[in-house]
């Protein structure tokens, strides 16, 4: 027998390359829906310039440090000889941009912004991605159980997610991030504020992924093929593992690459507020928090990591957009 | 397929209801499937506390037999309990009351796991042949499937008879790899079919197996059915809403109204005399092919539509409906006897059979179903 086709078909939705193998080297088999999906997202050229933006986003935030390096670029280093000492701004016109420091420098210590905006990137998708992969796990599996075993289990996790709907997010997470800022769990500093941050937005995001995987479940196991299964003896678990969980593949990406983008905005919300990632450490949030006092003076303090946020945000909602066009069957 | 009690039906006369066998006898070979008194209420909830203040009453007291090698037709009008009976049968579903037994074993309660072996010997071809496939699989992972739930191997290996069943059905081997999407729907019946077939079951109930087809399509598959019927030696409850699609196929045919089989009879019995006014109804609306015959028929329309199965009416189901309806319909339900050998009829006033109920019935003509 050949590989079970559940596994080529989230592979196929997982990594687009491995579809392109696909397509390439088996076209007389079938194309299976995850292949017809690569090909409809192909032709959406929004969707593949989100997807661009992404995929050089994310290699940019995973070689951070090194490219860092490379260019010579030290987020943490003061450099005062760029700073006015009588306004404490950035000697030059738009905020010190020169040959040297290609976005300018931050007022009063002279930090190098494409240092920092660089240093900012994966603590942003770190926390971003972490706290999406908490939410979906939680969700996918409570969602399921939910819309698959219906009935009490139903009615009880549904209700927990209106509890945590209703939770008020904002100072929760306030105030835990105060609570835990000396150190926790044998982690301090930036671990730590990762982690919080992580599981904060992470842990309180999951009923939105929780609510859609529910409705999918519900909807799914009222098809053919379910009865079908059954009357071929199947029970749960290979109704759930073999016959729905392949076909929750595709909503479950979707929703995920469109809960980024508002972790993102998230983040950098409680950064923005002080109780995220903490100074010195360059966060996006953190630098729009310190360029808040200087948008008059020094406007472009605040356009940088303003535009970094912005061109993320947006990168990903476009290729959310796009794989939901793609996968979802009605929009065919 | 040859109907093996054909010939009682010329030779004996009409038999008083009063000699009437009990359902179901009359034939002395074993039933492969043995139904008696099924019922199947869907409760009606209202409220936080789930209080229960009524319930469809989906299918209410239904007997029949299926025998071996035989077809079995059921007909009746959308929402009559069909395919609740066809779930109920193949215990996709529980039955609220009655008993269901297959081959001898009672299976009405069993559970999921002691289902297993049964699940093997009978199979359900759906009507959505959209929604009755996977879309994440292959057409050679859907085939196999029972295979694989049954845990078992068939000789050459697995994917050797999946290709031998999808050659059996009509469709390529080469299609193995290809995914339902890239089919039509009577190839994706087909496949249906080939998944159906694959353990060699004993008795398959298909659930409007041509409805979601194109009529030309249809008569394809109904006779890719007669066939592997004929080559497989399988037993077949088919499900149809008119008379028209199973006419051929069938030996015998259930008429349901509102969950209750209104009449059974062998299939040239049925469509020769039809005993019950529903019956005869449904049968007025099947195109007859040859125009010679088509004046003799006039179409009977129904009036009214299909009363609720929430609050169905008392006495005959029927009677809001009939235009042969008298007070005795109203208050008495007529049970289903046999009029005659191979045909059993519930009706007080039966066309083209003695009046079971002559007292009541003071000149039917004008007494139609005004009340109500
Ligand atoms: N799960 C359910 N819960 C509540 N009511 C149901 C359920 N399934 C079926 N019913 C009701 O039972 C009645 C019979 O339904 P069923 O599907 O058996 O009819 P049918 O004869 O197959 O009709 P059709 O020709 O439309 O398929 C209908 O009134 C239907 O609304
Ligand atoms: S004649 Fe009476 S019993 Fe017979 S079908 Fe009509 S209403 Fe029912
Ligand atoms: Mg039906």
């Amino acid at each position: 027998m050949t590989a079970p086709i559940e596994t080529t078909g989230a592979a196929a939705e997982a990594q687009p390359e491995a579809v392109l193998e696909g397509v390439a080297s088996k076209r007389i088999e079938g194309r299976s829906l995850g292949q017809i999906a690569w090909l409809r997202f192909r032709r959406d050229k929004v969707a593949v310039a989100g997807a661009i933006v992404v995929i050089l986003l994310i290699a940019v935030a995973a070689f951070s440090r090194p490219l860092q390096a490379l260019l010579g670029l030290d987020p943490n280093a003061p450099n005062e000889s760029l700073i006015d000492p009588n306004t404490t701004l950035p000697k030059g016109d738009f905020g010190g941009m020169s040959g040297d420091h290609l976005l300018g420098v931050d007022p009063k210590f002279g930090r190098d912004l494409l240092a920092r905006v660089l240093e900012g990137s994966w603590v942003s998708l770190i926390v971003a991605f972490g706290a999406t992969l908490l939410s979906v796990a939680i969700g996918t599996v409570l969602g399921v159980i939910a819309g698959f075993y219906r009935g009490r289990v139903d009615a009880f996790i549904s209700r927990m997610m209106d509890v945590f709907l209703a939770f008020p997010l904002l100072l929760f997470a306030i105030a835990i991030s105060a609570s835990l800022q000396g150190g926790a769990f044998g982690l301090e500093g930036l671990p730590l504020h990762i982690s919080v941050l992580i599981f904060v937005i992470g842990f309180f995001n999951w009923p939105y992924m929780g609510r859609i995987v529910r409705a999918q479940t519900l909807s799914l196991r009222e098809r053919e093929f379910v009865d079908a299964a059954r009357g071929m003896g199947a029970r749960g678990p290979f109704i759930l593992f073999r016959e729905l969980l392949p076909n929750l593949v595709g909503p479950i990406i979707v929703y995920s690459t469109l809960l980024i983008p508002s972790n993102i905005l998230f983040e950098a919300a409680l950064s923005f507020l002080g109780v995220g990632i903490q100074p010195p450490q360059a966060s996006w949030g953190g630098m729009l928090n310190q360029a808040v006092k200087y948008y008059e003076v020094d406007p472009q303090y605040m356009i940088v990591p303003g535009l970094a946020i912005f061109v993320t945000v947006l990168a990903f909602n476009l290729l959310g957009d796009g794989l939901r066009d793609a996968l979802d069957p009605r929009s065919r | 397929m040859t109907e093996t009690t054909d010939d009682e039906n010329t030779t004996i006369p009409l038999q008083k209801s009063a000699e009437a066998a009990p359902a179901g006898s009359g034939d002395d070979a074993e039933p492969l499937l043995r139904v008696r008194g099924l019922v199947r209420h869907f409760p009606i909830t209202k409220g936080l506390l789930k209080r229960q203040v009524g319930a469809v009453q989906a299918v209410d007291g239904i007997d029949f037999d299926v025998r071996p090698g035989e077809t079995l037709g059921v007909v009746g009008e959308s929402g009559c309990g069909k395919s609740t009976m066809g779930r109920l049968i193949t215990r996709l579903d529980e039955p609220t009351g009655g008993s269901i037994e297959f081959q001898g074993t009672d299976i009405t309660h069993l559970s999921t796991g002691r289902l297993r072996p049964m699940r093997r010997d009978v199979q359900m071809i759906f009507q959505d042949p959209y929604g009755s496939l996977n879309p994440r699989h292959t057409i050679g992972g859907i085939v196999s499937t029972p295979f694989r739930l049954q845990g078992v191997e068939p000789e050459g290996g697995v994917k050797k008879e999946v290709q031998r069943l999808l050659e059996l059905v009509g469709l390529s081997p080469e299609h193995y790899n290809r995914y339902p999407h890239e089919f039509s729907g009577g190839q994706r019946q087909r496949i249906g079919i080939a998944r159906a077939l694959a353990l060699k079951p004993k008795l398959v109930v298909a659930d409007e197996p041509v409805s979601a087809l194109d009529v030309s399509i249809q008569a394809q598959v109904v006779n890719l059915m007669d066939d592997l019927q004929e080559e497989l030696g399988l037993t077949y409850v088919i499900i149809a809403h008119d008379l028209s699609v199973i006419r051929h196929v069938s030996d015998r045919i259930a008429v349901m109204y509102l969950g209750k089989i209104v009449e059974l009879a062998d299939r040239t019995s049925l469509y020769e005399t039809p005993m019950h006014p529903y019956t005869k109804a449904l049968l007025s609306a099947v195109p007859v092919p040859d125009p010679k015959r088509r004046t003799q028929r006039d179409r009977i329309l129904l009036k009214g539509d299909v009363p609720s199965p929430i609050n169905p009416p008392s006495g005959c189901r029927f009677r809001t409906r009939c235009w042969k309806a008298t007070e005795v319909c109203a208050t008495t339900e007529p049970p289903l006897v046999a009029l005659r050998t191979g045909h059993q009829v519930a009706c007080h006033h039966p066309e083209n059979a003695e009046d079971a109920a002559p007292a009541a019935a003071g000149g039917p003509a004008g007494k139609a179903s005004s009340d109500q």
